[in-house]
């Protein structure tokens, strides 16, 4: 007997994660995405016949783990060089506008 | 004889091929230009006098750096001249998925979100190439982010297929798999997450290698999934990729995940054969594949019977499970992986009054529709609620196929199956449905899953002459079984005793 199927995603956690992912979505954004996730999801759902309770989580293709180097002190990049790539700049450093909302 | 394959032989005649009046293999080219026959300058003009006569039509390069290619072609005649080897690719072209990072070459990954951007820094590989006497000639399209498999999910447009303009050249690396087929280069780098190189590489037939995950440094590659992605070749022949893995692996200190190791030794084994080893059929290979392509895949087991292998049965039985796994865990690590594309570093800004505001409009205004799906998916199987129902669940299954293949290689040394359970399809037909979409790599993500090696060969052609690959499989770091195999299966294909089709 497969497991319940989780409940069927809602336009509201789509908005939810919408903005867990700072992305703003229109309103028919909202309702394709629902359908779309919804859509995967069902299909996804094929995993919930297997019994993976004595299962170990797979995180690395090829285990390693602390990977060192020695503390030496080493040429960067370039600064004049990266910023020359950032959208706003001063005094050598990069430029945004406030973090503390002013809409809030 | 139908109207498509009336369409495939006149575009094929056209647009697959490579230039008149210079070699046309990466080791001939290289053999030529330190023996002095031909300089690396009638090789890189024979070349970009094709991509200016053809892209138009096809669509492989984002952008072609002629400038520094001539620039760099004549520093290779000087160091000839000069007595010096220039190295084993010495004046070969090759071409660049756009998300390899070119110092001062704009790399986009074929988003608005990086249109423009210039790298501070080289990939890793585009040094080694540059260092062993390579010259590159461009940018080639992709998938926005390489999440694709058709190459229609660019900022700038479709790649089409070389073999039949009115049909995709799959992807994501799908512009440096025609610009491979259309004869631009003769070798190209894409990038394998899922089959991103594999698949494209059989939908335009040329070969294509995903190397053990580790054996080729990811410095410098825009990463899409981090515990997934590899950087590998397309070539036109086995020993082609053969050179261009080898001169492109090995550790490397800036990417923390390169096997400590030296670089691969494969040209060595490619006329070996295949006596003695051991090919897997998965006899419950999931369905879906099309039968012209069932077909080449019987022939090419034929094949390496005829060559002296021995053909065993394995079980794949957690394989059906793939595609939810990667559709999981991808998009997972994609989710954090392009959180860095916020408007304050590089890149688009959209401006706003706050970081937040700026953050998000930056965001919606830069990514396509496919890159945001996957972000979604990606937040929402990581968030809290759904974390262990779906992320957690999903690195479970991922040990499960991890522990079948280890399964079947105590039987087998190889395994074959399809590369795409289809040949290419139309333009179009695929992009209103990303499940359908999906669909395509499920012969190829298995092995993205296990950190494994695979490669796709042309085999022929099945409906619509259209070309069919076939995918050789190898446990970690078996490279070497897989080239031969490779190997045996171009010579049967060259010798002729495989070839036939739909025609």
């Amino acid at each position: 007997m497969p497991n319940p199927s989780p409940e069927r995603i809602t336009a509201a956690t789509v908005g939810k994660v919408a903005r867990l992912a700072r992305l703003n979505l229109s309103p028919a954004e909202v309702d394709a995405m629902t359908s779309q996730l919804a859509g995967m999801l069902e299909h996804f759902a094929d995993i919930d016949a297997l019994n993976l309770e004595h299962v170990e989580p797979m995180t690395q293709a090829y285990p390693s783990s602390n990977v060192f180097r020695d503390d030496v002190v080493v040429v960067g990049l370039d600064r004049d060089e990266v910023l020359s790539q950032a959208p706003s700049t001063e005094d050598g450093r990069f430029r945004v506008p406030p973090v503390v909302g002013l809409d809030a | 004889m139908t109207d498509s394959f009336s369409s495939s032989a006149r575009d094929a005649a056209k647009y697959v091929g490579a230039p008149a009046g210079v070699p046309n293999t990466a080791w001939e080219i290289a053999h030529a230009v330190k023996s002095g026959t031909v300089t690396a300058t009638q090789v890189i003009e024979g070349y970009l006098q094709r991509i200016g006569a053809l892209d138009g039509d096809i669509h492989a390069f984002n952008v072609v750096t002629a400038q520094e290619a001539r620039a760099a072609a004549a520093h290779v005649d000087a160091e000839i001249a000069a007595g010096r080897d220039p190295g084993p690719l010495a004046g070969v072209p090759i071409a660049l998925k756009d998300n390899l990072c070119t110092r001062g070459i704009p790399t986009t990954c074929s988003s608005k979100i990086l249109d423009q951007w210039r790298p501070p820094y080289d990939a890793t590989v585009v040094q080694r190439l540059a260092a062993a006497g390579a010259i590159a000639v461009g940018k080639t399209n992709l998938d926005e982010f390489a999440m694709g498999s058709s190459t229609e999910n660019s900022a700038f447009g479709v790649t089409f297929n070389p073999h039949d303009i009115s049909r995709v050249s799959g992807g994501s690396s799908g512009g440096s798999a025609a610009a491979v087929a259309a004869g631009f280069a003769p070798v190209s780098l894409g990038s394998d997450t899922g089959g991103s190189i594999r698949q494209p590489a059989a939908l335009c037939g040329v070969v294509g290698v995903k190397p053990t995950y580790g054996t080729v440094s990811r410095y410098g590659l825009v990463a899409f999934a981090s515990s997934l992605d590899q950087i590998g070749p397309f070539a036109t022949d086995v020993r082609d990729a053969a050179l261009v893995l080898e001169v492109i692996s090995g550790h490397d200190h800036y990417d923390s995940t390169s096997i400590p190791q030296a670089p691969l030794d494969l040209q060595s084994v490619l006329d070996n054969g295949v006596e003695g080893l051991r090919i897997g059929r998965v006899t419950d290979l999931p369905g879906g594949a099309d039968p012209d392509v069932v077909a080449r895949l019987e022939m090419a087991f034929d094949a390496l019977q005829a060559a002296g292998a021995t053909i065993v049965d394995v079980e794949l039985p957690s394989l059906k499970y793939g595609l939810t796994a990667y559709y999981l865990i991808a998009p997972a690590e994609a989710s954090s992986n392009l959180a860095r594309y916020d408007g304050v570093r590089y890149g688009l800004r959209v401006p706003a009054t706050d970081t937040n505001a700026m953050y998000s409009a930056t965001r919606s205004a830069g990514f396509g529709d496919e890159v945001k799906r996957r972000i979604m998916l990606g937040t929402y199987a990581l968030s809290a609620g759904y974390y262990d129902a779906y992320y957690g669940k999903a690195l479970k299954v991922r040990r499960l196929i991890s522990d079948d293949f280890a399964r079947a290689y105590e039987r087998a040394d190889v395994i074959l199956t399809p590369t795409s359970p289809m040949v290419a399809f139309p333009v179009g037909a695929k992009v209103n449905d990303p499940l359908s979409m999906y669909l395509c790599d499920v012969y190829t993500i298995p092995t993205n899953l296990a950190g494994h090696p695979a490669m796709s060969v042309p085999f022929g052609t099945g409906d619509d002459g259209l070309p069919v690959g076939v995918q050789v499989l190898a446990s970690t770091l078996g490279e070497k079984p897989m080239f031969r195999v490779a190997a045996a299966l171009e010579r049967s294909m060259k010798s002729g005793t495989s070839q036939g089709g739909a025609q």
